[in-house]
């Protein structure tokens, strides 16, 4: 009678280390790690010797010093004799407005022009495709530098817009006229708009290196307070119309609730437009907003909402005939069956490709440098660095942060992306 | 009794009401099909109208023949009367040398040329494995453009012939054993460099001998000492050749038999020769390296796979600016005291590693996507690791990721403008702004915006239609 017997046990060879497949994964990964070791410690090596001979020594102090540079857009109070890290925190700010604003603007206009994209129209969709395909075929190194070209040679002087006696008198009417009701004024300087003022505003409270504009964080909390009482106020309407099968009529409450608060709260403190006018040589008042700013903003939506626009387009497509179909045969409109049954199932395809539009558009605000805009990379990676020689500090801060923003900007809309995902039973 | 009337034989068939077919309702259906369609169309229309009102005039009073700004102005207010606006291409004219080649010495011209020309000759075999005709068509045409630019470029007597002689052996090559053009391919990049950049002609030889050193050193050791070691070996003596053996072999070879061309120094690159160095050398690069590292990433060796996520995010979390500046700035605190190499060289190993992240993503996507039972079944056929992932898994993984992988090519392609940041003439910043701070041509923007645009159209477009014609090609499901 057979019997089954252990396998033989082999003594442990050396060789076994490469052709035996038990042995073989720790030893290729001892190896990798080995090397990289090596690697790394060779690169150390490599940076200690070479601070030694330019006799530098890695040290973050001089973000401490004083900057001595200006800084034509800050969003908090920076003056030249501000340190360098002052100057960071203006340059990141910066950095993170024209990235906001950006995804929201390439959002929308995406949206519009990828849904377009697919209209049975001939003539608008053909449009669209000839939009895409030029914005998404072509550097957006080349978008940049042209809307600041044009803006700051093609715009007219603001003498153009002077209105003399004479021309009055004569009947004439000046070179240049500001646009929307005399409120926007594009010059070859700048744009000017009008701006947001408060004659009783709340003040401010200085909290040590950040001072809290109070007047902002009350507008947020009245906003914040109005989206939640009307989430609460939407959430009871379906439960009523879970119970009962007829759902209440809410609108006009739901926009008292988000509107009434916070006209309230703007006419309580005062709140006006302060129009830009031409006086002496150019436009003063309002709010003055650099080219490179403007520029660098709608090279930037034209660009990534190219891309947005075939984003939602495949996403749309990827849904199949059969459910627009359904949607026509339970008698739906063709719009609510877009928002109702196309789009919520479009968006688990569109918001994973969406992420990573988003993070490619806040790296591209580095190029900025093209036209000058004070970002991070102007201010750190840029006159900081250049005034410090501190090449090894600056570099290394700037990936952090970028690398820090990226993530935060993942991880959020990754959130985002599981509460819209299916839910898998 | 009625008499009952049966048709005997069928009437042909009405044709369609006239509001049916013909133009008209195409127009009805398409585009004014309900009140919304027939607002948007109207939009459409005003806003085409609006650009061809406001640019016709611009494009057709194009100006070729001027030296300045001020002389295409009084040119076109003279045929055109005062006010109108015009192109002033001269400016184009006068400079598209640039604009291709940056300071690129004038005689030289026809290296680069070749080079390209050369490019798609070796693409050939990659792009079109193995059908003939395709490949005699694009030898063909690969001909023809030497044959009217190379004498152009200023190309000799002795290296017209030689090219002549390549190509009639590239073309019989072709139709005998269609496999042997790879081979074309691989010693390419050897004399691409020394094309572009001159000097005597042993150094690309030495430079590939290095990879035949390793072929020689690894079909001796291996029977003796297993693949594994005997690849690492025949690494490492590569290696050494490159780094020791080279430079002496080279010089002897030299001085023995001094053939080469004039050299050209990194700094004379620009435009778009620039450019398409730059991104022809990164894509290539970047694809087994990408390939590599999505593999980490799926491994399931720890290790590997840590310091493989670790490399790719931290590079996609990056912008590319502050790579190009670590390839400037920082990379003279991480080699060795006194290591200074050409510049354009450190951007191509920035520009690689950063691309080669974003192709592992997308290979990666098309690993997830492929369903368990290939990788089960390959482990069932007892195949290993290599073989697995050559013969079963990449080869599905990859044909996934086309589309993925052409579009980070592309954008690979439009981010090789970003190095004129760290002081390089790419085509779009670096020439334009010598342009525009020419007196003559002070204040023009359109025209060269307009020129260099159009070029990175034509290439981008391209490599996209490419990519869709490969998916076509390579799709085998039925659906």
């Amino acid at each position: 009678m057979a019997l089954a017997t252990d396998v033989p046990k082999e003594s442990f060879r050396l060789s076994m280390l490469i052709y035996d497949s038990r042995y073989r994964a720790v030893t290729i990964q001892v190896v990798v790690l080995l090397c990289f070791g090596l690697f790394v410690a060779w690169l150390l090596n490599n940076v200690v010797q070479n601070l030694a001979a330019r006799g530098k020594v890695f040290d973050y102090g001089f973000l401490w010093a004083r900057a001595g540079y200006d800084i034509n857009q800050q969003l908090i109070p920076y003056t030249n004799d501000s340190n360098h890290f002052r100057a960071l925190l203006v340059g990141l700010l910066n950095t993170l407005v024209v990235a906001f604003f950006g995804c929201i603007f390439a959002t929308i206009l995406g949206i519009f022009v990828g849904v377009l994209r697919l209209s049975k129209n001939w003539l608008v969709s053909r449009l669209m495709t000839v939009y895409v395909e030029m914005f998404r075929n072509v550097p957006l190194l080349l978008w940049i530098l042209l809307s600041y070209v044009i803006f700051s040679e093609a715009m007219p002087e603001p003498k153009a817009f002077r209105v003399t006696d004479e021309m009055v008198a004569a009947g004439q009417e000046p070179a240049a006229s500001m646009l929307f009701f005399d409120s926007v004024a594009i010059t070859n300087r700048g744009t000017s708009i009008p701006a947001p003022l408060f004659s009783r505003g709340l003040g401010s409270v200085d909290l040590g290196f950040v001072s809290l504009n109070l007047t902002f964080l009350a507008t947020t909390v009245v906003l914040g307070l109005s989206i939640w009482a009307n989430r609460r106020l939407r959430a009871s309407a379906r439960a009523t119309q879970e119970a009962t099968g007829i759902r209440p009529v809410i609108w006009w409450k739901s926009l008292l609730i988000l509107l009434a608060p916070i006209v309230l709260l703007f006419i309580a403190m005062g709140f006006h437009l302060d129009y830009p006018a031409l006086k002496g040589f150019n436009f003063q008042g309002g709010l003055q907003v650099a080219h490179s700013f403007t520029a660098l903003l709608i090279a930037l939506t034209l660009y990534t909402a190219a891309f947005i626009a075939e984003i939602v387009r495949a996403g749309i497509q990827a849904i199949s005939r059969g459910q627009s179909e359904a949607a026509f045969a339970l008698g739906l409109r063709p719009g609510r069956t877009m928002s109702l049954v196309i789009l919520p199932q479009a968006l688990r395809v569109i918001i994973p490709p969406l992420i990573s539009q988003y993070l490619n558009l806040t790296k591209n605000t580095s190029l900025g440098i093209a036209v000058s805009y004070l970002d991070l990379r102007g201010t750190l990676g840029g006159i900081t660095l250049n005034q410090t020689g501190r090449e090894l500090e600056c570099m290394l801060l700037m990936m952090v942060i970028y690398l820090i923003i990226s993530l935060c900007i993942s991880a959020v809309m990754n959130f985002y992306n599981k509460t819209v995902q299916l839910k898998a039973r | 009794m009625a008499e009952n009337f049966v048709r005997s034989q069928m009437l042909p068939p009405e044709a369609p009401p006239a509001s049916q077919s013909g133009a008209l309702s195409w127009v009805r259906e398409n585009l004014f099909s309900g009140p919304l369609n027939t607002i948007l169309t109207l939009l459409g229309l005003l806003s085409l109208y609006w650009l061809v009102s406001s640019s016709l005039p611009w494009w057709l009073n194009s100006v070729w023949h001027a030296s300045s700004l001020g002389e295409c102005r009084t040119i076109v207010a003279a045929s055109a009367g005062e006010g109108a606006t015009g192109a002033c291409w001269a400016v184009i004219r006068e400079r598209w040398h640039q604009f291709l080649f940056g300071f690129y010495p004038q005689d030289s011209y026809w290296r680069p040329v070749l080079a390209l020309g050369l490019l798609f000759a070796a693409l050939a075999p990659v792009l079109f494995a193995g059908q003939k005709r395709n490949l005699a068509i694009i030898l063909g045409c690969v001909a023809v453009f030497l044959l009217i630019t190379l004498p152009l470029g200023g190309a000799g007597l002795v290296a017209g012939l030689l090219v002549a002689v390549l190509l009639a052996a590239l073309l019989a090559l072709s139709q005998s054993r269609p496999q042997g053009l790879l081979w074309f391919t691989a010693i390419y990049p050897g004399l691409c460099f020394w094309l572009l950049w001159g000097g005597p002609i042993w150094t690309p030889i030495a430079a590939l001998a290095g990879f035949v050193v390793l072929w020689v050193v690894f079909r001796l050791l291996s029977p003796r000492i297993g693949v594994p070691v005997a690849a690492g070996v025949g690494f490492v003596a590569a290696v050494l050749w490159w780094l020791f053996a080279m430079g002496p072999v080279v010089g002897t070879l030299a001085g023995l038999l001094p053939m080469g061309l004039p050299k050209v120094n990194s700094d004379q690159f620009g435009g778009f020769l620039l450019a398409i160095t730059i991104g022809v050398t990164a894509i290539s690069c970047s694809l087994p390296i990408g390939i590599l590292l999505a593999l980490g990433r799926q491994s399931d060796m720890i290790i590997v796979k840590a310091l493989s996520v670790a490399f790719i995010e931290f590079i996609r979390g990056v912008p590319l600016i502050t790579l190009l500046f670590t390839a400037s700035l920082l990379l003279q605190y991480f080699l060795p005291p006194g290591t200074n190499f050409d510049i354009i060289l450190r951007v191509i190993i920035l520009v690689t590693l950063f691309a080669s992240a974003y192709i592992a993503e997308v290979i990666r996507g098309g690993l997830a996507a492929l369903p368990r039972g290939q990788y089960e079944a390959a482990d069932a056929l007892g195949l290993d690791y290599w073989q697995a992932q050559r013969l079963i898994i990449l080869p599905q993984a990859l044909k996934i990721s086309i589309p993925g992988i052409v579009s980070s090519f592309i954008g690979l392609f439009k981010d090789t403008t970003l190095v004129a940041f760290v002081g390089l003439m790419d085509p779009l910043k670096g020439v334009t702004q010598i342009v525009r701070a020419d007196i003559n041509w002070k204040g023009i923007y359109w025209e060269p915006y307009i020129f260099v645009g159009a070029i990175f159209f034509v290439i981008c477009f391209s490599m996209s239609r490419y990519s869709m014609y490969l998916e076509r090609k390579l799709k085998t499901d039925h659906r």
